[in-house]
């Protein structure tokens, strides 16, 4: 037999029942539990009457608004497209020549170019552009495969020695690694190479190595690099005169380079971005360089 | 340890053990040339120090009879301290994983610290490892004492301990290893998750043999929350990890479903693990330990079953919130909004009947820290459920959905609700169990509960600002109308409340080991109590009291 009790702090009942000491008050449940129990019910079932809801077996009920996400997302990108049809059809259109004089396009170009860049482009070049060991700095004149921005778009469409049929492919031999070259040989070659854009070091190197070196490079690296090592864009290869480098310009990094070779990677992203997201990119790019001192 | 067992139930605990070193075994050889032969060579390990263990214990006398006056605690004390022990670990980890965001070098270049292994350790250790031994060991001492039952037996509860504990390394180990199946909150492999099932039926039966020998007329309703936490576990658990192993060799498996029903899988899954794990089972030690700490009657019967029914069922529905705009078809969206925004009523009609239990107790909670802990989580329950009803609102979650709002939200739960209550809830127990006085030390009590709230404060407040930051930079446009910030842009905003974030998770941390501090120091060196007279102490003693309480 349950002996109820009054609480004397509160004066409610309590249900009489213990467990180990704890007693429960008998307290009705306040009104406004079931106030907002019936609100939030009710929110409910208009909601449900006015949007996709339950199930109908192989249907559902499509609500009175007739609203759906799919249909919503289709409309919300054709207003965008169509509120963005001022400038892009311009872009589409125009020559990269005309839009770079132009004095509207422009911020637009770097405004739309910093952000596509920032989130397709920074993972490997970095957000400011620059590179870093292994992936090329594009703030710079010195441009694998060429700097004007017709050039640069069709690299980011195809991409280096990517899966793209068309890709661009280069690739530097490994001169040590496959004993095209025996290792004194590469010492040498590794000393002129580095002549050629350290001016300081050159002096610092005997005459016969460099003379040897240079030898070397017209029989097997001028091919590529051309005879005066300024490189050649439509094979891909590097200048090795200016002070721009991919892999390192110290007599180790180059050694590196001759020794195992090298042949980066860069995606083709035409079934990513649309071809004005690559003008756009291209435009971008060759403004980034001109602005850089 | 052992020598509480009977020599029948020493003789079935070596079978046991023999046989989960056969498993062992056959696992090892059957997985030799995969990552699987090193859990196998795990298990074989585990199982051997248990052999030792019960063979060294074997010859010692058997227990005597008066054994039955007295409830079984020992699973409960040892699961408190590994509860403690799984928490200042996965706090640790947690800690790692957040400076990591802000020093991204912290890996020290090797595979099993990436950011991608850790984060579930971390998840892991702290959800189950501290959460679940919590959960374990409170609920067999509520369990005994609300139904004046001793546990059926002996073993059953070293076996759902142990086993849990198994359970948990294999799947915290195996993540460094990286084996997972990359189900958030459900990534262990199909061979820790069968056994997980084992052990969860031995654990519900526990309960089911307890309440039926029960010398209480009613069900207290803190065990109507465990058991739902045990079995709406066990089905979630058992549906979500529905897959099939590449081989009996292999760790792999792949899921029974795929794309957007195993998404919608792993969400009911992943939103039911909140309701049942971290909600409705502590839930059930909010409602021992906090009237029993304020000496005061629960505020309302009927308030507390109307919110158990409320949060059972509306739970179930809500789990399609986390797919809002996604492939999930728009109307499992519109209800899982829906309900969720129903869920609320009933969440903070639990919230209210903890806080409105404590009238008359206020003048406690200002003087005792382990009743604040309690006072805070009840707090933080409900701004955390609020939150989450918020933030299931479909215009709501296109702002928050990916963003750092939601990692603040389950902070304010885990951390403000989840652990507060698991912290007054030990801090309450380990001088019952352990028959003293009091906490060795209630000024570090104090010290645990202010870096606890402050770490709590600083860390949701800091993935706020973060992540509302983040959810409105992804969704500005420039005049031209596109985006005018790329992600990394976001990731640069980030860094100054990562490091908040960090700072706050460190407090907490300090605060887990300051609280490890004083319960050793409790258990080590406070005086015993003399006798039975300390007035909130639950009588422990079976025999001897009258066959039937007041309330029958």
């Amino acid at each position: 037999m349950a002996v109820t009790e009054r609480d004397p702090h509160t004066g409610y009942l309590t249900t009489g029942h213990e467990w180990n000491g704890i007693k429960e008050l008998n307290t009705p449940v306040p009104r406004a539990v079931y106030f907002f129990l019936i609100a939030t019910a009710l929110f409910s079932l208009v909601y449900w009457v006015l949007m996709p809801a339950w199930p109908l077996g192989v249907s559902y009920t499509k609500g009175l608004l007739g609203i759906d996400q799919r249909t919503t997302v289709d409309k919300a990108l054709k207003r965008a497209a169509l509120d963005r049809e001022s400038w892009t059809k311009r872009i589409e259109a125009e020559s990269y020549q005309a839009i770079q004089a132009d004095p509207a396009l422009m911020p637009i170009v770097r405004q739309t170019g910093r952000s596509l860049f920032g989130d397709n482009c920074a993972a490997c070049h970095g957000l400011s552009a620059k590179g870093g060991k292994g992936f090329p700095n594009l703030t710079t004149a010195s441009w694998l495969w060429g700097g004007d921005p017709e050039t640069i778009a069709e690299t980011i469409r195809v991409g280096i020695n990517s899966s793209h049929p068309d890709t661009r492919v280069a690739q530097m031999l490994a001169f040590g690694c496959d004993q095209i070259l025996p290792r004194a040989d590469v010492e040498n070659v590794v000393s002129y190479v580095q002549s050629l854009s350290d001016a300081a070091a050159a002096k610092q190197i005997p005459a016969t190595k460099l003379e040897a070196g240079q030898k070397l490079f017209a029989a097997n690296c001028a091919s590529c690099h051309g005879d005066d090592g300024k490189g050649k864009a439509e094979l891909g290869a590097p200048d090795l005169t200016d002070h721009n480098w991919i892999y390192g310009g110290d007599p180790q990094s180059i050694f590196t380079t001759v020794w195992r070779g090298r042949q980066g990677h860069m995606p083709t992203w035409e079934n990513r971005l649309g071809s004005l997201e690559r003008k756009i990119l291209a435009l971008y790019l060759v403004d980034l360089r001109s602005r850089n001192p | 340890m052992i020598g509480q067992l009977t020599i029948g139930e020493r003789q079935f605990a070596l079978v046991m053990l023999l046989a989960l070193a056969v498993i062992g075994f056959a696992i090892a050889v059957a997985g030799r040339d995969d990552l699987l032969g090193g859990h196998g060579a795990l298990v074989i390990l585990v199982a051997l120090a248990g052999i030792f263990a019960v063979i060294h214990g074997y010859y010692l006398p058997a227990p005597s009879e008066q054994r039955f006056e007295r409830y079984y605690d020992d699973p409960t004390k040892v699961g408190i301290i590994v509860a403690m022990g799984w928490a200042v670990f996965g706090l640790f980890v947690g800690d790692w994983v957040a400076w990591l965001l802000v020093y991204p070098e912290l890996t020290f270049d090797a595979g099993w610290s990436s950011f991608g292994r850790i984060r579930p350790v971390h998840t892991t250790s702290v959800i189950f490892g501290f959460g679940g031994n919590a959960l374990i060991a409170t609920s067999l001492y509520v369990l005994q004492r609300t139904s004046r039952a001793r546990l059926p037996d002996q073993l059953s509860p070293w076996f759902v301990l142990f086993g849990y504990n198994l359970f948990c390394l294999l799947a915290v180990t195996g993540y460094m290893m990286g084996i997972t199946q990359s189900k958030e909150y459900a990534e262990p492999e199909w061979y820790a998750d069968i056994w997980l099932v084992i052990v969860w039926v031995v654990y519900f039966s526990i309960y089911l043999r307890t309440l039926a020998r029960r010398k209480e007329p009613h069900i207290y309703v803190a065990n109507w929350y465990y058991m739902a936490f045990i079995l709406v576990v066990a089905i979630l658990h058992i549906v979500n990890n529905l897959a099939v192993p590449v081989s009996l060799g292999h760790a792999k498996s792949y899921s029974s479903f795929s794309g957007v029903q195993d998404a919608m899988t792993q969400w009911w899954y992943g939103h039911n693990a909140v309701a049942f794990f971290l909600t409705a089972g502590f839930l059930g030690m909010m409602y021992y330990y906090l009237p029993k700490r304020a000496n005061r009657p629960i505020f309302s019967y009927r308030l507390s079953i109307i919110s158990f029914w409320g949060i059972t069922f509306f739970y179930m529905w809500a789990g399609s919130h986390h797919l809002h705009y996604t492939a999930l078809p728009h109307w499992v969206q519109t209800l899982g909004m829906t309900f969720s925004v129903m869920l609320l009523v009933p969440s903070w009609a639990s919230a209210a009947n903890a806080l409105l239990t404590l009238n008359g107790a206020w003048d406690k909670v200002r003087e005792d820290a382990t009743l604040r802990f309690m006072m805070v989580a009840a707090v933080f329950y409900g701004l955390s459920t609020f939150e989450g009803s918020f933030m299931a609102i479909r215009s709501v979650n296109s702002l928050s959905h990916y963003t750092d709002w939601t990692v603040g939200h389950v902070h304010a739960g885990t951390l403000g609700w989840v652990a507060m209550i698991t912290f007054g809830a030990i801090y309450a127990s380990v001088p019952w169990l352990w028959k003293r006085e009091s906490m060795y030390s209630a000024r570090l009590v104090e010290v645990h509960f202010w870096l606890a709230v402050a770490g709590t404060i600083v860390y949701v407040f800091a993935m706020w600002n973060s992540g509302i930051i983040q959810g409105l930079m992804w969704r500005t446009y420039s005049e031209s109308g596109t985006l005018a910030y790329s992600f990394v842009d976001s990731l640069v905003a980030m860094r100054p409340y990562y490091i908040a974030r960090a700072v706050g998770g460190l407090l907490f941390l300090i605060g887990a080991v300051v609280g490890c501090y004083n319960i050793w120091m409790t258990i080590r060196t406070a005086p015993r109590t003399a006798g039975e007279a300390v007035s909130a102490k639950p009588d422990s003693v079976l025999v001897g009291t009258p066959a039937l309480q007041p309330g029958e």
